[in-house]
């Protein structure tokens, strides 16, 4: 890739990964120690995607995300903090303790909902799109989904509808090539997801998902071809997930050691640091301070996270309406 | 001066173009909403005016911006009304048949019901799902039938299920165009169910706008010695059962219930409080429906009120049949309640 970036960007780019790594695993860890009971799903791996993708969104863009979605919510600038107190099911929680790990967004940052329902993000995010267009706000929306999401039949309407009103939407599609414990060759009629774009006639690309300066790159360029009016645009990201579909899952029952190895030798985290050191954009203190920042907040997440109250009985049926 | 009289139809078209003509961000979208898809060029601007013709103009004044004809793909462009409620825009979307409700029910259920709960009420969701529903009656008419089972069910107890929903079902002209206004107006999901025998029905309707409270039932007849709630269409079959029942010395309250969710529970418990009597008229499933959340009401919270068992006046548990004989066999008529009346007044 030939791609330049400037300093400033490198080390945000950097930070939000190796951020979101440390929420992640940090996330694991309380779990493993039996220290937090919940239910999540891990980004740990993809996050050259989030990051790539988010650092070309501003106040007036929209991101749908998944349950899978703690690294959009942190690359879009949520509280790590919140979040935290989100899986501990707290009232300082970013959704008040309502939906835990699955749903942690914040509309304020303009996530339109994080969704366990698969393919859900992909309507929602047009509609956005729709907003945008109609009421030419400049913005642009963003639906993630995985590569489970392509045999949805909510994917095919969306790409539809998306394609035939032009939409300024664009679809990030990350292949982490399971679907579940399901292996997206089993799964799907065709050998390359971005296929799936030419039967809506939208323009199909592929970035590298572990390597964000593919991702950032590529998005870069497609999300300026959405804010010109060109129509909506389909981004496959191929990645992995380092750990489970959640966290608990051995996935060592569907994939292989080997596969696992090839993956972890491509971590876009690693592959970062050795670029930017080798070509001398950074230097090896300016990463090790991100990553002990990094840590330093998660330490600082899980204190305020134990710390909070959960939600007061009163706030069982808050919300339902807006008044 | 004579008032005039609009039909449910016409209340409609004239609520929504009202609400347009107010607000910029109000659209709409569905299925030939505009009918051949607004191509001017073709010079087809408006086909068909919905399904029904209840659009009908609108594209000729807002355009097709605004008014949009969408790709059968309920799931796809209900789920992105969800999307556009929140950000700015204030669409009504038409699902043609409530029977449709299958394939789109993951974007009223789990997206536009919960986004407001799930964002920590950071969010609004101010969207509009009209629909359709009911037997059609043709065979009353002509031979033949009536819609089938796929095109006549009552399916609001589904959505009457889900918090965070409201919903809604006028049973005339009058209060079809006041609560439509109210419904737009309002900044949450409402799914309003308009029966399909009551399109072509008039009455006196106001030209001006006006909206009517969703949450609050009408009386719509009064009576000291039963309560007949009924939705809908099936307000005027108990209006009618009122009437047969007067001429044997049975004076029966009707209340027309007209929002299934937040439901009155007032002004039933009033009614019942006062008349120690209650059957509820439901053209719906007889299973987990609107009918037996008011009977169960009425034991709960009505129970020292009762003179007599709460009965229910429903559908069997069965598909709605398309053949005229057995359609108009299916659903409840005034000959139904008077005798369920006369049961619970002890006058069989």
């Amino acid at each position: 890739m030939g791609v330049t970036v400037d300093k400033a960007t490198l080390l945000r780019l950097y930070e939000k990964m190796v951020l979101i790594r440390a929420f992640e695993e940090r996330f694991r860890q309380e779990m493993e120690a039996g220290r937090l009971v919940a239910y999540g799903h891990l980004y740990s791996g993809q996050e050259a995607v989030a990051v790539g993708v988010c650092a070309h969104l501003g106040p007036q863009d929209y991101t749908a995300i998944t349950y899978r979605g703690h690294g959009v919510a942190i690359a879009r600038g949520l509280d790590t903090k919140a979040m935290m107190a989100e899986i501990y099911g707290r009232a300082t929680g970013t959704n008040r303790g309502r939906g835990g790990s699955m749903h942690i967004a914040d509309f304020r940052h303009g996530i339109l909902g994080a969704n366990v329902v698969v393919g859900a993000t992909i309507p929602l995010a047009a509609g956005a799109a729709l907003s945008a267009q109609l009421l030419k706000t400049g913005g642009v929306a963003v639906a993630f989904f995985g590569d489970g999401a392509v045999n949805q039949g909510v994917f095919h309407e969306g790409l539809n509808l998306a394609a035939v009103w032009k939409l300024p939407l664009l679809l990030v599609c990350e292949n982490n090539l399971y679907a579940q414990s399901t292996p997206v060759d089993y799964a799907t009629s065709v050998e390359r997801l971005v296929d799936r774009a030419a039967a809506y006639s939208m323009p199909g690309l592929v970035a590298d998902g572990q390597d964000v300066f593919s991702v950032y790159q590529v998005a870069g360029e497609a999300i300026s071809r959405l804010r010109a009016g060109e129509g909506p645009i389909f981004l496959e990201c191929p990645t992995y997930r380092f750990s489970g579909h959640y966290v608990g899952d051995n996935t060592l029952r569907y994939r292989s050691r080997e596969e696992e190895a090839y993956h972890r030798e491509r971590d876009c985290l690693r592959r970062f640091r050795e670029r930017v050191v080798a070509d001398g954009s950074l230097l090896s203190q300016e990463l090790e301070a991100l990553d002990g920042r990094g840590q330093a907040l998660l330490d600082e997440a899980v204190r305020f996270a134990e710390g909070s109250p959960p939600p007061p009985p009163e706030e069982i049926a808050r919300d339902l309406y807006a008044s | 001066m004579a008032q005039r009289r609009l039909t449910y139809i016409q209340a409609v078209n004239e609520a929504l173009r009202q609400e347009m003509r107010r607000d910029p961000s109000i659209i709409l979208m569905g299925e030939d909403i505009a009918g051949g898809a607004g191509r001017e060029e073709q010079g087809i601007v408006d086909a068909w005016g919905g399904p029904f013709g209840v659009t009908k103009g609108l594209i000729q004044e807002f355009g097709a911006e605004r008014v949009r004809d969408t790709p059968i793909s309920e799931m796809g462009f209900i789920g992105a009304a969800v999307g556009a409620a929140m950000t700015g825009l204030r669409p009504v979307v038409e699902l043609i048949f409530s029977d449709f409700l299958g394939v789109a029910l993951d974007q009223i259920m789990n997206q536009a019901a919960k986004m407001r709960y799930l964002l920590a009420g950071e969010v609004k969701v101010p969207l509009v799902i009209r629909t359709t529903f009911g037997a059609s009656l043709t065979g009353s008419q002509y031979l033949g039938g009536g819609t089938g089972p796929q095109h006549s069910q009552a399916l609001y107890a589904p959505l009457v299920h889900i918090p965070g929903l409201k919903c809604i079902a006028p049973s005339n002209a009058y209060h079809a165009k006041g609560l439509y206004a109210a419904a737009i107006r309002d900044d949450n999901p409402v799914v309003i169910f308009d029966h399909k025998l009551l399109y072509p029905q008039h009455v006196p309707v106001p030209e001006e706008a006006y909206t009517l409270p969703i949450g609050r039932a009408e009386v719509r007849r009064e009576g000291r010695d039963v309560t007949l709630v009924g939705i809908s269409r099936m307000v005027d079959v108990c209006l009618e059962a009122a009437s047969a029942l007067a001429q044997e010395g049975i004076q029966a309250e009707v209340i027309d219930l007209l929002s299934l969710s937040p439901l009155d529970e007032e002004a039933v418990l009033g009614s019942l409080a006062r008349t120690k009597r209650l059957v509820i008229v439901d053209e719906s499933y007889p299973r987990c429906s609107v009918a037996g959340d008011i009977a169960a009401l009425a034991a709960d919270k009505g129970f020292d009120f009762l003179d007599a068992p709460v009965k229910t006046v429903t559908s069997p548990h069965a598909h709605i049949p398309y053949s005229s004989a057995l359609e108009e066999l299916y659903l409840p008529n005034a000959a139904r309640v008077v005798a369920v009346v006369k049961e619970v007044m002890g006058k069989e």
